[in-house]
């Protein structure tokens, strides 16, 4: 069995914003700085390190490479690099951590969006033989998604329209939020389709932005935070590509992921998940099983803002947060990647 | 607790220039067929795979694994993407070890691949900007530098070069083959990037290797030999800084330190018995056996020279032929651990090395900043 004991003990983000000045080194600069301040360590301590980025964002190869800058590589350090949410570099570190070997990890993820238009980049992460050549972009196949969901009498619009008015309402004590304040329901389902059934709002900003995360091990975490956030379970799953042969209204993968990363349906204070589209939160909701009572996306969730590569992470941090904050014993964070919620991973989290 | 991990099965496809007769999809599976084959299991065995590969510049799909998840097996299961440029393949092999070493899971399928027919290498490098110089034009410069340190003579990168693309003859999946070859060949090919010549540079190849990792209790089910992981490390620096020293990258040399300490090795030239080094133009070679610190300063292109590193010699590199002979980028790492596992395992057919008992695999990218290694032993 993996070991248990490591925790979360430090952690940072930029706000989400439309059209960051800096680069997405410099947006790391200082995200990966106060984490490190947070964790009250100092760099040369961290054994090993995970990026996580996106090449097509930046429009070249190699987008992570600068990144190392932002990492401290000098001395050299041990380090890694997924093509992925900074979630998924958080799974490696913590793996990493596993081998008893190392103390400290961190694991960082970041993207800028504004540069590129996201409709046409994440078209291209379809099967480029029987999809891509469609066009399809992803808020038209949310809209697909968000029709099936409809169709099978599991949601209304007024539902969607419900999610999207908690996250600005919740958002507006985060911060980082790029869209918050309060919005009435009938006002949001008044506005007109952007792509039926959904509206502008149910579709998340587009945003750039960059996250950070220390984990420590055992009394390392114990000695560094007076109230770590501890993993008990971290995993991830990836579903059949193809929407067409997977029942979109769920996310299997995402029900697999909760169970093995040790989530029994029990009480949890605080679910972060990567519900991108507002039809998608009623869809996670159920495929997680987060019983009634558990607070969903306090801080405004992926409708408030979007940093595509570091909103998973994000997930990770503000559950982490309520934790190490003292306001939440149980939390659950949530990332995922591919069209229509193809692949989740899921965290498990709790105070002492 | 952590567990010992050890490779039970190896798969690679034939690698070529283009390779029309498949999808993207159907390359990978070629590899992982033959890995799943070698190791008696199916792909229902496997309980999570990792994929790595260079830029999606070059296939032209983001992250291709999201499209790739149902032909590798991995629905239902963790799937990872490892991306750490030229040194992916074999820092995916080192993440899927991590999976088996720490005990999360039982049995691990790592798969790296490029189909650089699909795109244009060069341009992808380039970012999809004109002006490329290319890696090779990257490289030049401090290949020079190790020449003029080293007072290396210029018929050193031309035996590399022969050596490599003879050993590839004898290697059934390598993509260029040459048994013919001679210096004159390599000579009288023309000048790419000064030094370097044309047969002196790799090539761009479509391709996929796999392997399947275990623990003890997996290994003890298996009716082969396995090779055994006895040390891992991987170190990332710079590519560019005041005071960098790219010919002898510090990161190399810590990466390979900390292998040699992992696998209690004191002597690397005289305790391992072969080496598949990542070398993708030919004065690699012994830039790497000194900055690895198997040859001292000045005494890599010596080893070159006395015949030391050829497949008969006392200290054999690259008997698949290297990447100087097949490169399909985000594979070419993973081939270079899967080499060096083979030789223990004895599996390597016409290129084996007697008597193999202790391998070292290394993988380099980016503008050799980063590094992965491995130490493979036969118990």
């Amino acid at each position: 069995m993996p070991a248990r004991d490591i925790a979360i003990i430090g952690y940072a983000q930029t706000p989400s914003q439309r059209d960051a000045i800096q680069s997405e080194v410099q947006l790391l600069v200082g995200t990966i700085t106060d984490a490190v301040t947070m964790a009250g360590i100092e760099r040369r301590e961290i054994g090993f390190t995970c990026a996580g980025s996106c090449d097509y964002l930046t429009g070249g190869p190699f987008a992570f490479v600068s990144n190392l800058e932002a990492a401290g590589s000098w001395p050299p350090i041990s380090e890694s690099h997924v093509e992925a949410d900074g979630a998924f570099a958080l799974y490696e570190a913590w793996m990493r951590l596993q081998e008893g070997d190392i103390d400290i990890a961190l694991a960082f993820g970041s993207g800028k969006s504004s540069p590129s238009n996201p409709a046409e980049v994440w078209a291209q992460q379809l099967d480029p033989y029987y999809l891509a050549p469609l066009g399809a972009d992803p808020v038209s196949l949310a809209a697909i998604q968000a029709r099936a969901l409809l169709d099978a009498g599991r949601a209304t619009e007024r539902d969607f329209a419900e999610v999207v008015a908690r996250s600005r309402a919740q958002a507006a004590s985060n911060p980082n939020a790029q869209l918050s304040g309060a919005v009435d329901v009938d006002a949001l389902l008044a506005a007109p389709y952007h792509t039926a059934p959904l509206r502008r709002h149910d579709l998340p900003p587009i945003s750039d932005g960059a996250a950070a995360v220390i984990m420590a091990r055992g009394d390392k975490a114990r000695e560094l935070c007076s109230r770590p956030a501890w993993i008990r379970g971290m995993d991830h799953r990836i579903d059949p590509h193809q929407p067409g042969v997977r029942d979109i209204t769920t996310a299997r993968s995402a029900t697999t992921a909760a169970k093995k990363a040790g989530y029994d349906g029990g009480p949890l204070d605080v679910a972060e998940v990567c519900a991108t589209f507002s039809p998608q939160e009623i869809i996670l909701r159920e495929a997680l099983g987060l019983p009634e009572g558990t607070q969903i996306n306090p801080s405004g969730g992926p409708l408030a803002g979007n940093p595509v590569m570091a909103v998973g992470l994000v997930r990770v941090i503000e559950a982490a947060a309520r934790i190490i904050g003292g306001s939440a014993d149980r939390a659950l964070a949530h990332a995922t990647a591919g069209p229509l919620l193809q692949q989740n991973l899921v965290c498990l989290m709790e105070g002492e | 607790m952590t567990e010992r991990c050890a490779v039970i099965g190896i798969g690679q496809t034939h690698f070529k220039k283009r390779r029309d007769d498949v999808s993207m999809p159907g390359l990978l599976r070629e590899a992982i067929d033959r890995a799943l084959e070698d190791a008696e299991l199916s792909i229902g065995d496997i309980d999570a795979v990792v994929i790595g590969k260079a830029p999606d510049a070059f296939e032209g799909v983001v992250m291709p694994e999201i499209f790739l998840a149902d032909a590798v097996g991995a629905t239902g299961k963790p799937l990872l993407r490892v991306h750490t440029a030229g040194s992916v393949g074999g820092s995916t092999f080192i993440v899927g070890a991590h999976h088996v070493i720490t005990g999360i899971h039982d049995r691990v399928l790592a798969v790296s691949w490029e189909k650089q027919s699909e795109g244009n290498a060069q341009w992808g490098l380039a970012g999809g900007r004109s002006g490329g110089i290319g890696a090779g034009g990257a490289f030049a410069p401090w290949i020079r530098a190790y020449i003029e340190e080293s007072g290396a003579p210029e018929y050193i990168g031309w035996m590399v070069a022969v050596k490599d693309r003879r050993n590839a003859a004898k290697n059934t999946y390598a993509h260029l083959k040459m048994p013919d070859i001679t210096l004159e060949t390599v000579k009288e090919s023309p000048m790419l990037w000064d030094p370097l010549r044309f047969h002196e540079s790799c090539p761009s190849s479509d391709g996929a290797c796999a392997v399947v990792l275990t623990n003890q209790a997996g290994a003890r089910r298996s009716s082969k030999p396995a090779a055994w992981i006895d040390a891992l490390s991987v170190r990332s620096e710079l590519g560019q800084f005041p005071g960098r020293n790219p010919v002898r990258p510090q990161a190399g040399v810590e990466c390979a330190h900390d292998v040699y300490r992992q696998a209690g090795i004191t002597d690397p030239r005289r305790e391992i018995d072969m080496a598949e080094l990542y070398v993708p133009f030919s004065w690699y070679e012994p830039m790497w056996l000194e900055g690895h610190d198997i040859a001292g300063p000045g005494e890599g292109w010596k080893m070159v020279d006395s015949g030391e590193t050829d497949i008969g010699g006392a200290f054999p590199v690259n008997p698949s032929g290297g990447v100087l002979s097949t490169n399909a980028i985000g594979a070419s790492g993973m081939v270079r651990f899967a080499e060096a596992a083979m030789q223990i395992r004895g599996t390597a057919g016409e290129h084996q090395i007697d008597g193999v008992r202790t391998s070292l695999a290394q993988a380099y990218g980016g503008a050799a900043q980063y590094f992965a290694m491995g130490i493979f032993r036969s118990s």
